[in-house]
């Protein structure tokens, strides 16, 4: 168990606790909780914790800041879309379409990577902000390959379907009318643990990566890049490599959250939007720790479905009050989480993750 | 001014003159290439492509002549295009670029302050109505005249607030920087939602500035041209003021080594504050500018210009005025060209000039020699 962490465990026993829920509910989901939606939900969270967590090896590990995070993403996502338009339904056009995303996405973040790293860190953050503007507003241009604005809708091989029938659990009763277990396992249950094992896999690789010498010296140089470069370590080499590999892991995840939804488009995976989600995953649940971005993307996707309910109700009983309903609009929730956003960069910088570790 | 790019050397090589003079070239030169572009373009006749065209150069100057005469109407308006709009990116880039070069700040939040420069002068300009449709040009430009103060006004204030409030926490941390930058500029779009309501707001020019001036059968948009005077007489008077006044000299100073200046005994955070709330009223007044330019107002209309600023401060060399005018001119340019000879590829041509740029000068055009690594 130690070694499958890496030896880099949450740290920590409410840390320890809300991740080992977190698993357990995302291991169980299909058959804890009822309801697509809420397995929909599940899903959405398991590839948002590699997306968040991929985006930490680049800010929390090695201080860089890229806004092009979603772009790579996005070019895992439309890869499936575009092999499984073209190859026709089946596992090998997934296969083909996962390589090539992630290809795609190691080549372009190299090409960012030589161009801006090489002479200074800050244009970086500029830089992979106007690459991924434009790359977006191609993709919703290039209408007749990418389907523009509506996106893309494809079919997946079969054994992944809701129409598919893969059996049913073994049930059995615990005493009385208590019976654990029965349920059908359809093919949409089988893709959900797809994405699973693949978010698992991934996260448990990136655990791997930030703790070998490799992620040390990325350490060394987010602390000091000065002194990493006078010790002998070449900070430009370590910094594009860095980029390279979190920008094919989020392309995996891109590749995952295809799969699941059957769809792409410009706004579910390429939109500034979802950069800012992801921000503010890495930032709040605490930078430099992968456990950080664990409870950064579950936090941020309940507060989305359930932060907005309360706030509606909010407003409306606020609603005689000047100003107040209009603060409290379920629309302004992202006033709120900006201002969540900037209070923890200035007070929390290292999250809640590391706030909770601190107290140890 | 080509020459005086140049005369600061001693004894130059020919190709020392021209390196130092070549940002400065590089304008009329992309003048040129897009006249070029689209002389091309326009030289196929009927049912012809252009790729048979280009493989039989004997028929080059058959075309040439006319198709130069087709399309040199409409490449003067696009030049006149690309000009205002490089003048605009120019007012809100020129602010960004100070305020890194003097205190190694980075801010991301500056398009905050274009989107509500323009929600404050469409909401003045909107009160003003009725100045705003008379047919007379002084009283149309005293309404404009009054948006782009009343937004100046609200947008240094508002400056003010972000450099005391936001920013001065985190001073000599980019990465911090960053993400509170960002931050602010989510807080501030959500502020505008709440204060002016999330529907865009149309609306339109002055009567008078309305339509076109045609001078031998070339159109002249009257609102590009005040754009380009407007964007002029700003560089003007920040050459002006940099130049020939003391607390231009200090900030000049403060760009080259901001310590030697304080060791002088300069208080550089006063100057600093100043440049920073120049910066976010330029940046107010380019917001008017564009607003009544596309004539619709978004609050994510700055987030999406900061496309543009960037790549304009990068390529003209972070911390150089000089340089961010030249790549703000260019910018304009290049985008109005390719977007008159392939629509799609417009925004992408940005990213082509900054790659190109790139290449040739990492830091940019004109970046202050002293590089700094991170």
């Amino acid at each position: 168990m130690i070694r499958l962490l890496s030896g880099d465990g949450p740290g920590g026993r409410l840390v320890s606790i809300a991740v080992l829920a977190i698993f357990l509910s995302l291991a169980f989901a299909p058959f804890v909780f009822e309801g697509t939606r809420a397995l929909d939900t599940a899903a959405r969270i398991c590839v948002l914790i590699v997306l968040a967590a991929s985006f930490d090896l680049l800010l929390g590990y090695a201080g860089i800041v890229s806004f092009a995070h979603t772009m790579f993403f996005g070019l895992g996502a439309y890869g499936v879309a575009l092999s499984s338009l073209h190859m026709g339904r089946g596992f090998e056009a997934l296969a083909a379409g996962t390589a090539a995303g992630a290809g795609a996405a190691a080549v372009l973040a190299l090409v960012i990577g030589l161009f801006s790293l090489r002479v200074r860190a800050i244009f970086f953050a500029m830089i992979t902000l106007a690459v991924a503007s434009a790359v977006a507003v191609l993709v919703s241009q290039l209408s007749q390959i990418t389907g523009g604005e509506d996106g893309l809708t494809y079919r997946i091989p079969r054994a992944l379907t809701a129409a598919a029938d893969h059996g049913t659990v073994p049930a059995f009763a615990i005493g009385g009318d208590l019976v654990l277990g029965g349920q059908r396992i359809t093919g949409k249950i089988a893709n959900y643990y797809l994405v699973f094992g693949g978010a698992l896999l991934l996260f448990l690789l990136m655990l791997r990566l930030v703790n070998s010498p490799f992620g040390r010296v990325l350490q060394a140089i987010r602390e000091n890049d000065y002194r990493a470069e006078s010790i002998g370590y070449s900070v430009v080499r370590y910094r594009i490599a860095i980029s390279v590999i979190s920008a094919v892991i989020a392309a995996l995840a891109g590749s995952l959250f295809a799969i699941w939804l059957r769809y792409v488009g410009p706004d579910t995976t390429l939109s500034f939007e979802l950069m800012i989600d992801i921000l503010l995953m890495v930032v709040i649940g605490g930078m430099g720790t992968l456990w950080g971005a664990v409870i950064g993307a579950v936090l941020l996707v309940l507060a989305q479905s359930y932060l907005r309910d309360v706030m509606g109700s909010a407003a409306e009983r606020m609603a005689d009050l000047p100003l107040l309903p209009q603060l409290l609009d379920p629309d302004r929730w992202l006033l709120w989480l900006g201002l969540l956003f900037v209070l923890s960069v200035y007070f929390f910088p290292s999250g809640i993750v590391g706030r909770l570790r601190g107290r140890r | 001014m080509t020459g005086t790019a140049a005369a600061g050397l001693t004894a130059p090589g020919a190709g020392a003159r021209i390196g130092a003079a070549m940002p400065w070239l590089l304008v009329p030169l992309l003048m040129l290439a897009g006249l070029l572009a689209m002389t091309v373009q326009a030289m196929p006749g009927e049912g012809e492509t252009l790729a048979a065209l280009l493989a039989d150069p004997g028929l080059w100057p058959l075309r040439a002549p006319a198709a130069l005469e087709a399309v040199l109407a409409s490449w003067v308006t696009l030049t006149l295009a690309g000009l205002a709009m490089g003048m605009m990116v120019f007012l809100m880039a020129s602010g960004l670029t100070l305020i890194f070069g003097l205190m190694d700040v980075i801010n991301f939040g500056h398009g905050a302050f274009v989107s509500l420069g323009a929600f404050v002068g469409v909401s003045v300009l909107a009160a003003l109505a009725g100045w705003m449709a008379a047919p007379s040009l002084p009283l149309n430009l005293a309404a404009v005249g009054a948006a782009v103060l009343a937004a100046m006004a609200v947008t240094g204030a508002a400056g003010y607030a972000f450099e005391r409030v936001i920013v001065r926490p985190v001073y000599g941390a980019h990465l911090k920087q960053i993400l509170v930058t960002v931050g602010g500029l989510i807080i501030a779009e959500q502020l505008i939602y709440v204060i002016w309501g999330p529907a865009e707001i149309y609306i339109s020019r002055p009567e008078m500035l309305k339509g076109a001036m045609v001078f031998g059968g070339v159109a002249l948009e009257t609102y590009r041209l005040l754009a380009v005077a407007v964007g002029l007489a700003v560089f003007a008077v920040m050459g002006a003021v940099l130049r020939l006044t003391r607390i231009g000299l200090i900030v000049r100073a403060g760009v080259q080594d901001g310590e030697m200046v304080e060791a002088l005994g300069y208080r550089l955070r006063r100057v600093f504050i100043g440049v920073f709330v120049t910066g976010s009223a330029l940046a107010g007044l380019g917001g008017v500018l564009w607003a009544l330019y596309q004539e619709v107002v978004t609050a994510h209309m700055g987030a999406d210009l900061m496309v543009l600023v960037f790549v304009v401060v990068i390529i003209g060399g972070l911390g150089s005025v000089t340089g961010c005018f030249l790549g703000a001119l260019m910018i304009g340019l290049v985008q109005n060209y390719t977007a008159f000879v392939e629509p799609k590829l417009a925004l992408v041509s940005t990213i082509a000039v900054l790659v190109l740029v790139l290449m040739w000068r990492p830091t940019g055009m004109l970046a202050r020699d002293r590089g700094r690594q991170s």
